[in-house]
């Protein structure tokens, strides 16, 4: 080898190894994650906009517990707590250090506050019931605070996860809907309505720091235009990304990665069990068996989604696979409404809800029951209608809604629930479940209550709704799940 | 003159009134509650009667009504429903978007249609007439969006040259806010400006058979100097009329457009407004909408009266 190769080759490796050290040295620490619904105002506790929890839930806004990604209930502000033996009243012990964004600190005086303001007469909060079973909120000391309830609740914890029970401020309350002040690991920095929100870092966070300095919400209702922001790079994640069918395109592309996760997003056809002849448990069981859930899967939501015979969560260790209750057998279908004695072809109402897993889904299944005699007239409204007229109104024999709430399944031990099921035995279950708090007993009341409503037929189950993100490679540490609605963004940093 | 004047501003005066009725009622008859879409399905019936009570929805039609009108002639828009802030605020930001588009949109239009509609009159027949008559019957043909996704497709994800929609803001400066708003513009343009330079020619090619032209070839004036110096300006004026027409649909028709780039235009904000039943503010959007019309309706009736003397005698 002749010396000057020798040198230039070594020079050429030296210039390599600074390139390389340099783009080591600063990874990212901004990102812009598109989101399909812009929130209304970002307020969690006065407004059932799940676009307001995918912007401000944790983020933001704490609660005394909160959700993991993979949907447990982990230690929030209150870092411990205690349960009296008779399960009626809960010490909590707050979190030390901890300010508020305008810099007052977070005390028990706080959490009072927020407990009682949500539980008031005059509360706007969407999710009031979890607050029902509060009898009072006492201040121990400024870092200790003790809820009574009126009965032992079983998933009080589970309750306060929720972010319409996260902790506010008095001080800040009044412009909480434009100015939110939170003591989350990041502080709200400005809103340009119709288009984006940025969040900045909290440098004062009182628990792990967030690895990012800035994230900007961008929003793209447009299922096109979200797939091109993401390609053309102007958004370099997007969470709960709306065009399944594009997914494929951007797995095979090496810039991005695609992320399939859980909701507790329950998608069912639902039935309405007082309108004739569904009255009928048999004319509701020939409808389950007409449907074929993969068909649907495949066809509303390009294979994304995981099949469910009852109403629960796959991904709940209480889960029970019920599916083979109402399995695709349209002869079986026929005969179970020759057997009511319900007179086909029959025509019946079915109302359409704006997302795609509804409008498509209502085609397929409209197709499926045609088979077996059953006309659905499918009339497409928007959510204001479809709760007007369909959830308030019960002017509907069939619809297609994905149920999002997590644990909802005591939806179905109230009567005049927009499905109307009324079953005592099940409302009695409910009840004693509600009293329990022992998690051997607690399971098995959840896995008979999955029962009873699957053997009622009350509605048709078809899958659970998949959580779907679109990344950029370099990016690490975003939720995979969606245990309640939000993009949880503390963890999440660039790998480069 | 001032009793014609006075006149005509009666009748603004009653079609306002008349407008906002009829916004008033036809959302009145929309099916829907703001504060059941606002809190969703686990609301329970005491927390939407209190939502209820805070935005003011629980009183009378009539109540409601003279509530917004006395608002609107003191200037005060009202608050949103959902957004909780001032309407005017959020038409004011929307404006920031919608009328540079607008404007830019027409411009453009303008700027291609006039040479290729004076050129395709001028050269009636030629290939190049030929060529351009084509080429509008496609832009007229050519649905907007679809264009505008071609352009992101080319522009945004393969040349990388534009982002794919989104407004910068004009914080951020003159020229990232300009940038945001080109592809859109093109794509409003496009189909524009094909109308008008169709416009533009048939009516230079009418005005061309008039007796005045042929008076001024008489004269001596070349076909390029009769058409530059009589024929254009009779003939711009159903095509000011149509510039006019278009700027209007610009401003708050631009909602398929604004989907696709993502803008937070005025368009959007009605669509929304409407979807999440925000009322107040598809009263108020609208009602400025039809303001803007009949103000414009207005000054021209009292142009036509100072140019033409004859009006002002009759009435």
């Amino acid at each position: 080898m002749k010396p000057f190769t020798f040198l230039t080759r070594a020079g050429l490796a030296s210039a390599i190894a600074v390139t390389a050290s340099l783009a080591m040295a600063a990874p990212r620490t901004d990102l812009t994650l598109g989101q399909q619904l812009e929130p209304p105002h970002l307020d969690p506790t006065s407004a059932a906009a799940g676009a307001i929890d995918a912007v401000v839930y944790s983020n933001i806004f704490e609660g005394l517990t909160r959700f993991a990604s993979d949907g447990a209930v982990i230690p929030g502000l209150a870092r411990s707590w205690e349960i009296s033996s008779d399960g009626l009243t809960y010490t909590f012990h707050l979190a030390k250090g901890v300010k508020f964004h305008d810099g007052s600190s977070m005390d028990a005086e706080d959490v009072k506050f927020s407990l009682d303001r949500a539980r008031a007469e005059d509360s706007a909060n969407a999710q009031k019931a979890l607050f029902a079973g509060i009898a009072s909120v006492d201040v121990v000391d400024p870092m200790t605070v003790k809820v009574t309830l009126k009965a032992p609740q079983g998933n009080f914890l589970f309750n306060m996860a929720w972010g319409d029970a996260v902790i506010v401020a008095p001080e800040s309350i009044e412009n909480i809907k434009t100015m939110p002040v939170g003591t989350g690991a990041f502080k709200f920095a400005n809103w340009v309505q119709g288009d984006h929100i940025d969040i900045v870092k909290n440098p004062d966070y009182w628990g792990t720091p967030a690895k990012l300095d800035k994230v900007t919400f961008k929003f793209i209702s447009d299922p096109t235009a979200a797939f091109a922001a993401v390609m053309a790079e102007d958004v370099q994640a997007f969470g709960a990304f709306p065009a399944p069918e594009n997914l494929p395109q951007f797995d095979a592309d090496p810039r991005f990665k695609v992320l399939v996760g859980s909701t507790e997003g329950e998608t069912i056809l639902a039935i309405n069990n007082k309108m004739p002849p569904f009255d009928n448990v048999k004319v509701r069981e020939a409808v389950a068996h007409a449907i074929n859930r993969q068909e649907i899967i495949d066809g509303a939501q390009f294979g994304y989604g995981t099949p469910i015979g009852t109403h629960f969560a796959p991904h709940n260790p209480d889960y029970v696979d019920l599916t083979a209750l109402s399995n695709y057998d349209p002869e079986k279908s026929k005969a179970l409404l020759k057997e009511a004695g319900v007179k086909t072809p029959i025509k019946v109402k079915m109302t359409l809800p704006p997302p795609s897993y509804a409008r498509r889904g209502g085609e397929i299944i409209a197709a499926q029951l045609r088979q077996v005699g059953i006309e659905p007239q499918i009339e497409n409204v928007e959510w204001a209608q479809w709760l007007e007229g369909t959830f308030r109104g019960k002017d509907f024999a069939l619809t297609i809604v994905s149920h999002t709430e997590p644990m909802d399944i005591g939806i179905y031990a109230r009567p005049d629930y927009y499905f109307q099921y009324d079953n005592p035995a099940f409302q009695e279950l409910m009840t004693s479940l509600d009293f329990e708090t022992d998690p051997a007993k607690r399971s098995a009341l959840l896995k008979t209550a999955q029962d009873i409503i699957a053997k009622d037929y009350v509605n048709a189950y078809l899958f659970e709704l998949p959580y779907l993100t679109v990344a950029n490679a370099k990016i690490e540490g975003m939720w995979v799940n969606a245990p309640t609605q939000a993009a949880d963004m503390t963890a999440v940093y660039w790998t480069e | 003159m001032v009793r014609y004047t006075l006149k005509r501003l009666v009748s603004l005066v009653i079609s306002l009134a008349v407008a906002s009725v009829v916004i008033f009622l036809a959302i009145e008859v929309l099916p829907g509650d703001p504060a059941a879409y606002m809190l969703g399905v686990n609301a329970q019936e005491d927390t939407l009667a209190a939502l209820r009570d805070q935005l003011g929805l629980n009183g009378t039609a009539w109540a409601r009504y003279s509530t917004w009108i006395g608002g609107m002639l003191q200037g005060d828009f009202g608050t949103s429903y959902t957004y909780r802030t001032p309407v005017a605020e959020m038409i004011g930001d929307r404006m920031q978007v919608s009328l540079p588009l607008a404007l830019m949109a027409l411009t453009l239009s303008t700027v291609i249609a006039f040479p290729a509609g004076i050129l395709a009159a001028s050269r009636r027949g030629s290939f190049a007439d030929v060529l351009i008559m084509g080429i509008t019957q496609l832009g007229v043909a050519i649905p907007n969006f679809w264009f505008a996704m071609l352009m992101v497709l080319v522009f945004a994800i393969n040349l990388r040259w534009f982002g794919a929609g989104g407004f910068a803001g004009w914080e951020a400066g003159l020229l990232p806010g300009l940038k945001s708003l080109t592809l859109p513009a093109i794509a409003l343009a496009l189909p524009q400006a094909s109308i008008l330079a169709r416009i533009m020619r048939s009516s230079l090619l009418d005005t061309l058979t008039e007796d005045f032209i042929r008076t001024a070839r008489a004269k001596g004036l070349s076909r390029a100097q009769a058409l530059r110096r009589h024929a254009l300006r009779n003939a711009l004026i159903p095509v000011l009329t149509i510039i006019g027409l278009q700027f209007s649909f610009l401003l708050a028709g631009a909602i398929i457009i604004e989907n696709v780039f993502f803008l937070p235009g005025l368009g959007r904000l009605i669509f929304q407004a409407i979807s999440s039943r925000d009322l107040i503010v598809v009263e108020s959007v609208v009602m400025l909408l039809v303001f803007a019309v009949v103000m414009v309706n207005f000054a021209v009736e009292i142009a036509y009266a100072l140019v033409d003397p004859r009006l002002r005698a009759s009435r």
